[in-house]
């Protein structure tokens, strides 16, 4: 079969997770076929990651040019299409930079694509069996590529396991000559950080988190209330955000929020896995969504199929009543 | 500037529960609500916002059969000067390679200074933007959220990446850049503006009219196969709550109390 490679994101010296999961999935691919890691960058952080990478990886094919310092999709496919032989398999992160460079470097390459590869089972021939999950993970897809003239794969983050059993030292290989110095027609400026919003919701222990089956602005009002009851903050998914119902700052997700609350109540979430990218730290999830078969019932630890517009004033008031005897006592101080 | 934006018909997800059809391999089909791709309808907002700044005007394209001219006069209602349906039964069955494959022989049919994709289609692969590019050798950009136009036939964009940071990049023209939901608010469409547009004729173009040879597209050139769907796997899976509603509010109460929920 084709030499399989890994592309492994890094930042700050430091390795991405997706670097093992990706060695993880090319080991599922063909377990005969030791796969190449191959870094981009310059300077000290990358030979750090290289060094890293030794304990995961037999060879480590390290590409350092100064432009290459900030990973401009453009320049890395360059760098890329200079070293990796014609008809390989390519792995990359399911990640917004791998959204970037996979498709085109599969043409370049004259290659197959699949992006959001969830899992692999098998081969049949040239044709690899992939699984991608489709409809924001309503149903599940065998998605079968021909590898003949080699392939980009795009790994679902999270999605292949990690394994422990480590190769031999790995070698670091310099392949940088044969790159040179890239240019490219677009070019990277700068970074602007996420603006802070009123709340921090990374910091708060309860969210009362709703997406797009809140239906219409007005209805957060119904949320806002349910969780000043509880005592929390309400978080929010992606459409509520593009709707511009609420701050970005309440985005839960890849491209919001990493949140790590004791509770996360998903109120008309359906549970894509950009919006499983944000909650970390195992909260209690409990899932409320009229769909009986949304993908949130399959990560939450309880669910209730119901509307959540009916759903979320009764358990206002349910909790409402059980607080208004400390809320007496208190006041009673006063 | 000139401006194309590709936009699809797919399956509405926030209208649907997608399902497997009884007879397993494929989704249920016959109820599915179509409409236009949604982060391609901000794509064709974002279009018209630049041409109004800079002038110019604003193609909206598909490749598809008959039913999916609708999309395209829904995007003309929105203000889009032009529509065009490309569609061809030798293109049935293309994998991303071939749509993007069949939109590059049109692209080289005008003159276009910028083309917009959506960054990815309900049921589709976040692909044929940046295949498109690379096939028309152009710069590409994907999960663009703001756009704004540089007097040196240069567009400074912002890309989306983790976290809700932004990296911000000048891109040259002529490019493609596939938009992210978000990057602004698409204008509203009401019925007097689709019947407006229901008698304007929307030219169709096959194979014969790019200029197409019969391999680029097509079944026979497809990489990429969807098999069949299935139901996925069960996962640890979320214990369902029953009861009427008061019985469950009490079984949540206790819940949230156990797992530290009031504050
Ligand atoms: C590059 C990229 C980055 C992304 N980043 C993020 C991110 O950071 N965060 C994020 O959230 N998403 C992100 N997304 C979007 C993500 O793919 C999904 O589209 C999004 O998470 C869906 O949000 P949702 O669950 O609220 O909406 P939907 O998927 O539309 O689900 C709505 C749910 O509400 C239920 N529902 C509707 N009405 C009711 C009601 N009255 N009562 C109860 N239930 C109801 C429905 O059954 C459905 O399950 C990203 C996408 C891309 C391409
Ligand atoms: N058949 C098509 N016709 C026109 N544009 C398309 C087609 N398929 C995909 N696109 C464009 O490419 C984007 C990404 O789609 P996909 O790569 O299929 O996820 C969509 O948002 C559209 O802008």
């Amino acid at each position: 079969m084709s030499r399989i490679f890994a592309y492994i994101l890094h930042k700050g010296g430091v390795a991405d997770d997706s670097a093992a999961e990706l060695a993880a999935a090319a080991r599922k691919i063909d377990r005969a076929q030791p796969c190449t890691a191959v870094v981009t960058g310059w300077g000290a952080d990358l030979d750090k990651v290289c060094e890293s990478l030794r304990g995961a990886y037999p060879e480590i094919w390290k590409i350092a040019a100064g432009p290459l310092a900030y990973p401009n999709a453009e320049l890395v496919r360059q760098a890329l299409l200079a070293v990796i032989p014609a008809g390989s398999v390519v792995l990359v992160p399911h990640s917004h930079f791998g959204v970037d460079l996979s498709p085109g470097l599969s043409i370049k390459m004259n290659a197959a694509y699949v992006p959001d590869v969830v899992d692999v089972e098998g081969a049949e021939g040239s044709w690899l069996k992939t699984v991608r999950q489709e409809f924001g993970g309503q149903v599940s897809a065998h998605v079968h590529c021909d590898i003949s003239a080699g392939a980009v794969l795009n790994i679902r983050p999270g999605a292949f396991r990690a394994e422990g059993d480590a190769p031999a030292e790995g070698r670091v290989v310099d392949k940088s000559a044969q790159v040179g110095a890239p240019t490219a027609r677009r070019q990277y400026v700068e970074t602007i950080a996420a603006e802070a919003g009123d709340v921090d919701i990374t910091r708060e222990q309860a969210l009362v988190s709703i997406g797009r089956g809140i239906g219409e602005e007005e209805n957060i009002a119904i949320a806002e209330d349910l969780a000043e009851a509880l005592g929390a903050v309400v978080s929010c998914s992606r459409p509520v955000v593009d709707a511009k119902w609420m701050d970005k700052s309440r985005q839960v997700g890849s491209s919001g929020c990493t949140v790590r609350p004791k509770v996360y109540m998903a109120c008309g979430i359906s549970g894509s896995f950009q919006h499983l990218a944000g909650i970390k730290g195992n909260p209690f999830i409990v899932a409320v969504n009229k769909n009986p078969k949304a993908p949130i019932f399959r990560v939450a630890n309880v669910g209730i199929v119901d509307d959540i517009l009916e759903f979320m004033p009764a358990l206002a008031k349910r909790v409402r009543k059980e607080s208004v005897p400390a809320k007496t006592k208190g006041a009673a101080h006063d | 500037m000139e401006i194309l934006v590709c936009v699809k018909r797919a399956p509405d997800t926030s209208e649907n529960e997608i399902q497997l059809a009884a007879a397993g391999g494929d989704i249920e089909r016959d109820d599915l609500v179509y409409s236009v791709n949604e982060p391609d309808n901000y794509a064709v907002e974002e279009a018209l916002q630049i041409v109004a700044r800079t002038g110019g005007s604003v193609t909206v394209a598909t490749v598809g059969g008959e039913e999916d001219e609708e999309v395209l006069r829904r995007e003309m209602a929105m203000g889009a000067n032009r529509g065009v349906l490309i569609s061809d039964d030798g293109f049935t069955g293309s994998d991303g390679r071939g749509t993007a494959a069949i939109l590059k022989s049109f692209v080289e049919t005008g003159r276009y200074d910028l083309i917009l994709t959506g960054v990815q289609a309900e049921d589709g692969c976040a692909q044929v933007g940046g295949m498109l590019a690379a096939m028309l050798d152009y710069p590409f950009a994907s999960l663009v959220t703001s756009i704004e136009v540089l007097q040196n036939g240069k567009l400074k964009i912002a890309r989306e990446i983790e976290g809700g940071s932004k990296e911000i990049n000048h891109i040259d023209l002529p490019c493609v850049l596939s938009i992210q939901t978000g990057i602004n608010e698409p204008r509203y469409v009401g019925m007097r503006g689709i019947r407006q547009i229901a008698s304007v004729p929307i030219p169709t173009l096959g194979a014969s009219d790019l200029g197409m040879d019969g391999g680029a597209a097509g079944r026979a050139a497809a990489k990429v196969r969807r098999v069949d769907y299935f139901t996925p796997p069960e996962g640890k899976g979320a214990k369902i709550l029953t009861g009427s509603r008061e019985e469950i509010v009490d079984q949540v109460m206790e819940l949230l109390k156990a797992e530290g929920g009031l504050n």
